[in-house]
């Protein structure tokens, strides 16, 4: 373990005089070994390609081939070019569904990750029960995704829920939270960042613990505050830690799908209400393959969501290259 | 270092009771009657109805709770153990072993990481109806087998955690590739391949969308049970709280079990690029 001489092994002629030839034909034990060295590598990796082909690679290219079809549950009917993305582009529901998800992704994501950078910065002081801490911030990712979904649900509930209780207090009244598009977006927006706050903030924490501390010691000889010290030491040196955590919660966002289709409950669940007023692009999509089996329109939504990830990612990127 | 401040301890104590507090909530609710769930000031101690809760939510028969609950933890485990397995398999090819083609063939895995595989469900559920796989198990199992976050996590893991002394010594004694790995190697990766079984759990546990699209409510997963039970008996609370209780118990344990892993998984592994 310690003459760590050589980083990479090269066995490409393994065995070959490092023993005597004890046995009686060691010529054709080489070649057995010489083959097995050469390809096991490759058997190894075979059963995740060849899995990972089949049931990952090939269904999303192959989305991209529906898409330009007029394609229903009773097959491949004729082709369409781009006829399902201009339509799409025509069709006021996607847009909504967009608009929707969007909106949803900047209260999720905002609130999410400020709030995480402050409970990282609480959680990398000297404190007590470490683990304890640790634990409780991250418990919310341990219940179940549909739990969480129904739990809220109840929370939000316009007659029992509490959160219209506690506003009763200060004499605000109840608020209807399914019926409009801010008040839905917000509901579903608190579901996601209960979950994910405490995740990011760990993820944050050990970025922060990388952190020399000579910086801090030296920026307090030189008068700067906490909160100086923070924005001017902490966040910078942070920066690979966020910019990881901004797009994977924008993956993840786009993708939106369990919290709002249980906060919708009953039979309007997949349409997000009965005004679409929280349908997201991944609702939308599957209530077109799947509840009106239109196959070839719900690939064309699927590469949408594909190409806007893809969008928010360069947006993303550019952001936080010109803010280096 | 100064001592810390008493209101940093406040805050963070704030903070867990609002982690706590909807977990909490979910425990009272699955043991009241429903007439006291819309009360206020709403009841924050338990009562004596579980019990009765639970024989209702069995006997609800559009949900099928229990051959959900069975299914998830069924599918569930053989996921971890295989992607777990698969994982550790290809990572150490990827990390210790040298084959034409290597780096090119991790660069597609890495690429492939970033793609939103739930992109792909529709030609996937067409696969299905080809395999005969629809309201199967093995339509939610054998996609899941393999990952590509997983190779990857491995490969990072193997690449420190095995030194390439150990492997040339297997090989001088005259080890198969596969012995090498299997006896030395996958010992050594144990803790790595701890967190992605975890992960893999939780995540398959959790997983929604796709059973909604391949699976019928006769023959579910426990999320699209529950979400069966929101959509048919949306107002009685205790029911619908009494399932999301006992489906997030299985997770609740594995975190209790493995909370340092998991934490330690989420602050060494997640940002290493």
């Amino acid at each position: 373990m310690v003459t760590d001489l050589r980083p990479r092994t090269a066995p490409s002629t393994p065995a070959a005089g490092s023993r005597p030839p004890e046995q009686p034909r060691p010529r054709l034990r080489d070649r057995i070994s010489r083959v097995e060295v050469k390809w096991s590598p490759y058997l190894f990796i075979a059963p995740f390609f060849v899995i990972f082909a089949v049931f990952g690679l090939f269904p999303l290219i192959y989305t991209a081939w529906v898409s330009l079809h007029d394609w229903d549950i009773t097959g491949a009917g004729a082709f369409v070019g781009l006829d399902n993305y201009v339509a799409l582009f025509a069709d006021p529901d996607f847009w909504n569904s967009v608009v929707n998800t969007l909106g949803m992704l900047v209260l999720s994501t905002v609130p999410q990750l400020l709030g995480a950078l402050v409970l990282a910065s609480l959680l990398n002081q000297k404190l007590r029960a470490v683990t304890f801490l640790r634990m409780g911030v991250l418990l919310p990712i341990v219940t179940s995704v549909a739990a969480v979904g129904i739990v809220f649900s109840q929370i939000f509930d316009r007659d029992a829920g509490m959160v219209n209780g506690l506003l009763g207090l200060v004499n605000i009244d109840a608020i209807d939270w399914r019926a409009d598009k801010w008040s839905s977006w917000t509901a579903i927006a608190t579901m996601v960042n209960w979950r994910w706050t405490g995740y990011n903030a760990l993820i944050y924490l050990a970025a922060m613990q990388a952190i020399p501390k000579d910086l801090y010691e030296a920026a307090t000889v030189d008068g700067a505050g906490k909160v100086r010290q923070f924005w001017s030491i902490t966040v910078p040196n942070i920066r690979p830690a966020i910019v990881f955590t901004v797009i994977m919660s924008t993956i993840a966002g786009m993708q939106l799908f369990t919290e709002p289709l249980i906060f919708g409950q009953g039979s309007f669940a997949i349409s997000g209400g009965s005004l679409r007023q929280f349908q997201t692009v991944s609702m939308y999509m599957f209530e077109k393959a799947f509840r009106d089996f239109d196959y070839g329109y719900g690939s064309a939504v699927a590469w949408m969501i594909f190409l806007l990830i893809t969008l928010l990612g360069v947006v993303n990127f550019l952001i936080t290259r010109r803010s280096r | 270092m100064r001592k810390t401040h008493p209101l940093v301890y406040f805050t963070l104590l704030a903070g867990i009771v609002l982690s706590a507090f909807p977990l909490y909530w979910l425990f009272v609710v699955a043991t009241r009657a429903n007439d006291v769930v819309g009360d206020w000031p709403p009841p924050l101690a338990p009562g004596p109805n579980f019990g009765e809760n639970v024989g209702r939510l069995f006997a609800a028969d559009d949900a099928n709770f229990l051959l959900g609950l069975w299914n998830s933890l069924l599918s569930s485990a053989i996921i971890t153990v295989s992607v777990v397995f698969f994982s550790s398999l290809a990572g150490f090819a990827f990390a210790k072993l040298k084959f034409r083609g290597r780096n090119g063939l991790l660069l597609v895995i890495l690429a492939t990481m970033m793609i939103p595989v739930q992109m792909g469900i529709i030609p996937l559920y067409m696969i299905m109806v080809e395999l005969g796989w629809q309201n199967r198990m093995e339509a939610i199992v054998v996609p899941a087998l393999v990952s590509a976050f997983g190779v990857f996590l491995m490969r990072q893991y193997a690449e420190q955690a095995v030194p390439d002394e150990l492997i040339e010594a297997a090989r001088i004694d005259g080890c198969s590739t596969f012995r090498t790995f299997w006896s030395i190697v996958l010992p050594a990766l144990r803790p790595g391949a701890a967190v992605l079984g975890l992960f893999t759990f939780m995540g398959a546990w959790n997983e929604f969308l796709w059973p909604l699209a391949v699976l019928e409510a006769d023959n579910p997963t426990v999320q699209f049970s529950l979400s069966q039970l929101s959509t048919t008996y949306y107002t009685d609370y205790t029911l619908m709280f009494t399932g999301a209780l006992i489906a997030t118990v299985p997770l609740l344990l594995v975190f209790v079990a493995f909370g340092r892993q998991i934490i330690g998984g989420i602050m060494e592994g997640a940002v290493k690029a």
